[in-house]
């Protein structure tokens, strides 16, 4: 809030510099000056939409016209055969649906531990919190690596089960610094003491006051942690093996189209075979790219705000 | 919760044994056991992994079972042949990300700050923040449809002003350019944000004061805001500095293919080929390896920060 707030301020003052000098060669070579901004600020933004509207049109066109490389911005040619086999395609809709409930069950249990930890943290009074905190975040800078995650995993007999996706990652120090610097500032300590002399347990607290009153945090270290799990598909490539029914949407688009060793389910039976691959891939990066595309412009501000908060003190 | 030292009541005042506080705090020490157990488990116990850098690590035989042999796990890997390739690959890849990812957003903030109509802004920002949120392996497979020799709507776009087809992703200096390319185009737009907010935080007056003495857009930018984020941007570009033996795996995992190993082959790629083909003591020393050089660097440049009178990271 107090970004665009403030923004306002200098922007109002620039703008009654310019009425009061009325139409000189300055405001002309200001006129000029922002054309320049808005161009080369307009293209940066277009190039970050324009791959995706690109890649759309191409997984609606006909084949033909893909092949001819016709298709630009405007589909040529309607048709959603490309996505019709996706969703015949078991193994993909598998894979979502892995992402999904991982996803689902790591976030909640990633928030459930950090908003447990953060808070018991945040008491000024609490002995043995520095130790913690320390522990905690020797992790962050100094990680064992993957060989030794992986053989953690194996000895766990955690490899190629649902859990492997789930457990190592679901608490994550980045996310409890953030949540832990927030609570510290958000809410006054006399309400905790006045909390406590009327005999409300710390259970009490967290969930009756602390958790109602910081929301837009815990909004945004749940999306942080989602998000990071949405996307996150190295663990996977370690972990999951032998089970290809349990690998994630992101492992599954990287065995298809970026390695290209596996081709969908469907190919091996079907009559019709679609001569080029073209089309097929730029639907299935529609298809897992569009679960991001639709929340991001609603969880961007949470982002902003939670990268705000990290970067007071990271 | 009074402060120990005023509590008259209880025999001993002053130090307290861990009872009384157990007896006082046992619901914060709730709250910490589950999320400390995990640590535990799945960071701690990780730790344990590392050892096998110092083993003639056999899967069969097991931690105990296996040979201890020293640093000789070391000194095969430092002597193998992909092992200065890699490093020199990890440190270029990372050298030109700093040069190059690093200054585009500030351009793009300062350009951004001179905005002054709303819709256009924040519109624009929205679409610049969008890379952030997708995956690397979407980013990689957008990557590959766009950049194609044959099937690339870039290259069918050259082809069609009558140039020649540039193997962007396929030959080894054009999958240099490209990947920085990628880089600068994920990063640029995130990145404004912290410059942004650090922009919103300066003192009107200076713009004010600038203006009286006769200063113009351009100078303003110059003298007031470039100057006003200059903490910021040094803090950024020494966190960059600490991060310079790290990079993402999943990026170079998602963007390179087999026709380009000379400069694709970094750390963290390396550590997968070996994982891969079981050399599991050689890929933990690698990794190892990489760890204890990243934390060194992230202390020399926290203490960098701290001395250069800011906050530092740690």
């Amino acid at each position: 809030m107090s970004q665009i707030k403030s923004k306002q301020v200098v922007m109002n003052g620039e703008t009654f510099t310019i009425n009061k000098r009325g139409w000189t060669v300055s405001r002309v070579v200001n006129y000029i000056g922002d054309a320049i901004i808005w161009i080369i600020i307009g293209v940066c933004a277009l190039s970050c939409l324009i791959p995706f509207i690109h890649i759309f049109a191409k997984s609606v066109s006909e084949e033909a016209a893909v092949v001819a490389n016709k298709v630009f911005l405007i589909p040529q040619g309607f048709q959603l055969e490309a996505y019709r086999r996706i969703f015949q395609d078991a193994s993909l809709l598998r894979s979502m649906y892995v992402t999904v409930v991982v996803t689902i069950v790591f976030t909640a249990l990633g928030m459930f531990l950090t908003v447990c930890c953060a808070y018991a943290l945040t008491r000024p009074d609490f002995k043995g919190g520095k130790v913690c905190t320390v522990l905690i975040m020797f992790t962050y800078y100094f990680t064992a690596g993957i060989i030794p995650d992986y053989l953690l995993m194996n000895n766990l007999h955690m490899l190629d089960t649902w859990w492997c996706l789930i457990l190592p990652l679901c608490f994550a120090p980045y996310n409890l610094l953030i949540l832990k610097n927030n609570l510290q500032g958000s809410i006054p300590e006399d309400l905790f003491e006045s909390a406590r002399l009327d005999g409300a347990s710390h259970f009490t607290i967290l969930r009756k006051m602390v958790l109602p009153l910081s929301k837009p945090i815990l909004a945004t270290v749940a999306l942080f942690y989602a998000v990071g799990r949405w996307n996150a598909y190295s663990d996977a490539l370690y972990y999951i093996q032998r089970r290809t029914d349990l690998r994630p949407l992101q492992l599954k688009l990287y065995y298809l189209i970026v390695a290209a060793t596996e081709s969908l389910q469907s190919d091996a039976g079907s009559v019709q075979v679609m001569t080029n691959p073209e089309v097929m891939r730029a639907a299935c990066i529609i298809f897992a790219a569009v679960p991001i595309i639709c929340v991001y412009p609603f969880i961007q501000r949470y982002f902003v705000q939670g990268t705000m908060v990290g970067a007071v003190k990271g | 919760m009074g402060k120990n030292n005023k509590a008259p009541r209880l025999p001993m005042p002053g130090k307290k044994g861990a009872a009384y506080y157990f007896r006082r705090d046992w619901q914060l020490y709730l709250l910490v056991f589950l999320p400390m157990v995990h640590l535990f488990i799945f960071k701690y116990l990780a730790y344990s992994g590392l050892s096998i850098s110092f083993l003639d690590y056999k899967v069969a035989k097991g931690y105990f079972g296996s040979k201890f042999v020293g640093l000789d796990i070391f000194k095969k890997v430092f002597t193998h042949r992909n092992f200065l390739p890699a490093l020199r690959n990890t440190l270029l890849l990372n050298v030109l990300d700093l040069v190059f990812s690093f200054p585009m957003p500030i351009i793009l903030a300062l350009l951004l700050n001179e905005v002054r109509v709303k819709w256009f802004k924040s519109v624009s920002q929205t679409m610049l923040y969008l890379p952030h949120f997708l995956s690397w392996v979407v980013i990689g497979a957008v990557a590959y449809q766009l950049f194609g020799v044959n099937n690339g709507i870039i290259n069918s776009l050259i082809k069609s002003g009558g140039g020649e087809a540039i193997p962007f992703l396929q030959s080894d200096g054009w999958w240099l350019f490209t990947y920085v390319a990628i880089g600068v185009w994920q990063t640029m737009g995130w990145g404004t944000i912290i410059y942004l907010a650090a922009i919103t935080n300066l003192n009107p007056d200076l713009y004010e004061a600038a203006k009286v003495d006769g200063a113009n857009r351009w100078q303003q930018t110059l003298h007031v805001t470039l100057p006003g984020i200059r903490s910021t941007i040094v803090v950024m570009l020494i966190m960059q500095l600490g991060k310079i033996m790290g990079g993402s795996f999943e990026r170079i995992l998602a963007l390179s293919n087999a026709a380009v190993p000379k400069y694709s082959t970094t750390i963290p790629m390396l550590v997968y080929d070996w994982f891969r083909a079981n050399k599991f003591s050689e890929s933990t020393a690698l990794g190892l390896f990489q760890s204890v050089i990243g934390v060194l660097l992230v202390f020399v440049s926290d203490k960098f920060a701290k001395r250069m009178g800011e906050d530092g990271l740690l």
